[in-house]
């Protein structure tokens, strides 16, 4: 009779093999970049351009790169894929057309991140002649995080009782009204916690920008949209397999703020999903 | 059927018999539901509801629900939500509706102190009523509801009852409900469904003293439903 | 006027809705503009089973033959990995692990998939590759293998999350039937709550091998990057989409090689939609 508890617990012990392969791991490597590139942190690597061919000075240049292209990339993503929300959720029936726009939205999300830099490059920087710069990557970025956010606004939109929509109506408000005043402002927190996620997913992305915005070495800070700018991401790439000769702990460094920034957008957006389904009402 | 304006005609009938739906089509809240159809018409004022603007046949024709359904907005808010949707935005007139909405669904002297609070912090009978204050204040002919003491202990349905007896004097009520014998306290005519169809419809105390069809009998003496 | 502002804002509504599929053609359309210019050139079984890839020699040689060999080593690599830690890691969460540690392993699971994969690049490079050189003596760690380890580590969280969704949506009268039966916890797992799954840890399993094709930087920095038909799983190789971001650069608007690398870019695409549709169809499948 032990015999299919004996089994039992062979294979329970394999699963939880697996899962501390993949959780261990994940561990080690925030423990190894922040042991490494905690010390490499200070005013000057933070707020100085790179000197001496990147093996030298600071980050503030592709910290700086990387706001523009995140912000610029929310500043298109952002109307575009909550409009697209509304219409999945309030709007679509049960037809071919939302079918399509489903599926067209998980083929969005699953394109390689470097053809989106193709992409990006025919369309933005050629066809456009936007040149390689801040907008181009932006809005190559923009696409780029657009399911994130279609998806999660959806989801949030949706989440929103239908009774307050009827209750809306048969107060004699209009569908729109109904949505800017009962469905949005009660969507907001996981609207908010897609978008995060979005930027973090654009600041972390090197592919997209490899030919449509990143200068290889640019130390000074860029002057307009149509400018080229350097990219923590880029940056980081390039000083570890382009630049021979670099300090380790400048790697490490930069690493870690990119790690960091991206982390710590993640956990805000976390935060805010958790709090606000502590608070929900209904 | 007719509903005569100034009366309160209460739909009775066992569960799916199509009371609420026949309530949604009214107001045409069945709209929202894809696999809806409807077949006949309805007439207000002799026009048909299907040519009518949708909004403003809501604001004629309000709906309180089965359970009472606060906006997550303040209790203020509530009230003011449908009044301020058709875009009124003066402040002093805002206020005075609201009151005067308040105090038809007896709730004025409960919260006249914390308007700003959350309409979820009240109990379950006061939010039934300020639903009921909400649905006034857009100032509508004919109010429908809904089952709309069926989350409530007797004291608050009492309340609410009285409160509808009090509001058949300015509007046309349809009651849909499940509680055979509030049909019966506050009914002037009374509409029995079943199964999607219209039994039979009369003065409630002929409904009850002397019902036309079988199932009807059978029905409010509680041998079925 | 407020009924027209209204008319004004839900026809944008339907037009943003649409913006998806816009975009998608865009992509597609836009590829084909740059990549079949290619094939007025060079015929597309010539490109496609080419066995060399010398770009900028005189004049070039543009078969893809090698770099698809490469991701598809890579993948399968990766795949052989992945698949069962992750299909194991998503059946521990959802069917064995206590409450409070699941919320933590998921939380561990959602960290590994906001970083950034060029810092996984970069750990990789620093710690993964020398573990490869010294463990097989090889002169060089930058193999297809570290690179299967690495994207194996970046498929997770996908198969993970998905394989986990498609085991919280098996009916709880499943399992309830099954334990009254008398079955043990795993056996109910093994016998009725796989099968039950099945279709969506299918597509969980073709979604994280869609991200491995695609994945890019990574990929680059510890594969080696030899654009040679790899000869084994401990050589260096080279993959279709490192091949686009290492060259790219390098390649003049117009030329030959610009084109190329926009045709392995419709290859890339093409895959990646097929991984998509498919899943999403395993997915729907599921639910009805």
């Amino acid at each position: 009779m032990s015999h299919p508890h004996r089994t039992q617990n062979i294979a329970f012990f394999f699963l939880l093999l697996a899962t501390l392969l993949i959780v261990v791991p994940v561990g080690l490597i925030v423990v190894i970049i922040v042991q490494k590139g905690l010390p490499a942190i200070n005013g000057q690597f933070l707020l100085d351009i790179p000197r001496q061919g990147m093996r030298a000075g600071g980050i503030f240049p592709a910290i700086v790169g990387t706001v523009y292209l995140v912000t610029g990339a929310i500043i298109f993503a952002l109307p575009i894929g909550l409009l697209a929300a509304i219409y999945l959720s309030e709007y679509s029936r049960e037809n071919m057309l939302t079918r399509l726009i489903k599926l067209a939205i998980v083929n969005l999300a699953g394109v390689p991140s470097v053809v989106y830099g193709l992409f990006g490059l025919a369309l933005f920087v050629v066809f456009f002649k936007f040149g390689a710069s801040i907008l181009s990557g932006s809005l190559t970025l923009g696409i780029m995080i657009l399911p994130i956010i279609i998806t999660a606004s959806r989801e949030a939109l949706e989440s929103v009782p239908s009774s307050f929509r009827e209750v809306s109506l048969s107060l004699g408000a209009s569908k729109w009204q109904t949505i800017r005043h009962i469905v949005l402002p009660n969507a907001i927190p996981g609207i908010l916690t897609g978008t995060i996620l979005g930027l973090g997913r654009a600041a972390g992305e090197t592919a997209p920008i490899l030919f449509t915005v990143a200068a290889f070495y640019l130390p000074r800070l860029p002057h307009s949209i149509f400018d080229q700018a350097m990219a923590l991401p880029y940056h980081l790439y390039v000083i570890s397999t382009q630049v021979p000769n670099v300090d380790e702990k400048t790697r490490y460094g930069t690493a870690f703020v990119l790690l960091a920034l991206v982390l710590v957008m993640n956990i805000i957006a976390v935060v805010i999903r958790t709090k606000f389904r502590k608070k929900k009402k209904w | 059927m007719e509903i005569w304006s100034h009366e309160i005609l209460s739909v009775i009938g066992p569960s799916n018999s199509g009371k609420t739906t026949f309530l949604r089509t009214l107001n045409r809240l069945s709209d929202l539901h894809t696999a809806f159809r409807m077949s006949g018409a309805v007439e207000m004022d002799k026009r048909d509801i299907r040519e009518m603007d949708v909004e403003i046949l809501r604001r004629k024709i309000g709906m309180v629900f089965a359970l009472p359904l606060p906006l997550p907005l303040s209790i203020f808010e509530n009230v003011a939500y449908g009044i301020r949707m058709q875009g009124v935005r003066n402040k002093h007139e805002l206020e005075q509706r609201i009151e005067e909405a308040l105090r038809q669904g007896y709730l004025w002297d409960e919260v006249k102190d914390r308007l700003d609070e959350s309409a979820f912090k009240l109990s379950g009978g006061q939010q039934q009523r300020l639903c009921i204050a909400r649905t006034l204040a857009v100032q509508p002919e004919v109010i429908l509801f809904d089952e709309p003491c069926s989350g409530l202990d007797p004291v608050s349905t009492a309340k609410v009852e009285d409160a509808m007896v009090e509001l058949k004097k300015k509007y046309t009520i349809v009651l849909v409900t499940n509680n055979v014998k509030q049909a019966a306290r506050v009914g002037d005519k009374t509409a029995f469904f079943l199964s999607g169809e219209l039994v039979e419809l009369d003065k409630t105390d002929r409904i009850f003293t002397a019902p036309q069809d079988r199932r009807t009998d059978d029905y409010i003496s509680g041998k079925f439903g | 006027m407020r009924k027209f502002k209204e008319f004004v804002i839900e026809k944008l509504i339907l037009l943003c809705g649409l913006a998806s599929i816009f975009f998608v053609i865009l992509i597609f359309l836009f590829l084909l503009k740059e990549g079949l210019a290619l094939f007025k050139i060079e015929s597309p079984l010539k490109f496609l089973f080419g066995k060399s890839w010398y770009p900028i020699s005189e004049p070039p040689r543009l078969g893809i033959l090698p770099l698809i060999l490469g991701s598809l080593l890579v993948t399968a690599g990766a795949a052989v990995i992945s698949v069962p830690i992750g299909v194991g890691c998503a059946v521990y969460i959802a069917e064995v692990a206590p409450l409070r540690i699941r919320e933590v392993l998921k939380a561990g699971i959602e960290l590994l998939a906001a970083i950034p994969s060029v810092v996984l690049g970069f750990i990789g490079m620093v710690t993964l590759v020398p573990l490869v050189k010294n463990m097989f003596h090889l002169p060089t760690g930058l193999t297809a293998l570290s690179g299967s380890i690495m994207l194996a580590f970046m498929a997770m969280p996908t198969i993970v999350s998905i394989a986990e969704d498609a085991l919280y949506s098996v009916p709880k009268t499943y399992k309830e039937g099954a334990f009254a039966l008398g079955a043990t916890h795993w056996q109910t797992i093994w016998r009725v709550m796989l099968p039950a799954a099945s279709s969506g840890i299918l597509a969980a399993v073709m979604l994280g091998i869609g991200r491995v094709i695609g994945e890019t930087m990574a990929v680059m920095m510890i594969t080696g990057n030899a654009a040679v038909i790899p000869r084994s799983i401990l050589a260096p190789v080279r993959t279709l989409t490192a091949t686009i971001a290492a060259e790219m650069g390098e390649a003049v608007v117009g030329s030959e090689h610009y084109f190329a690398l926009f045709a392995i870019g419709i290859v890339l695409f093409v895959i990646s939609f097929a991984i998509n549709v498919t899943a999403d169809l395993c997915l729907h499948k599921k639910q009805s």
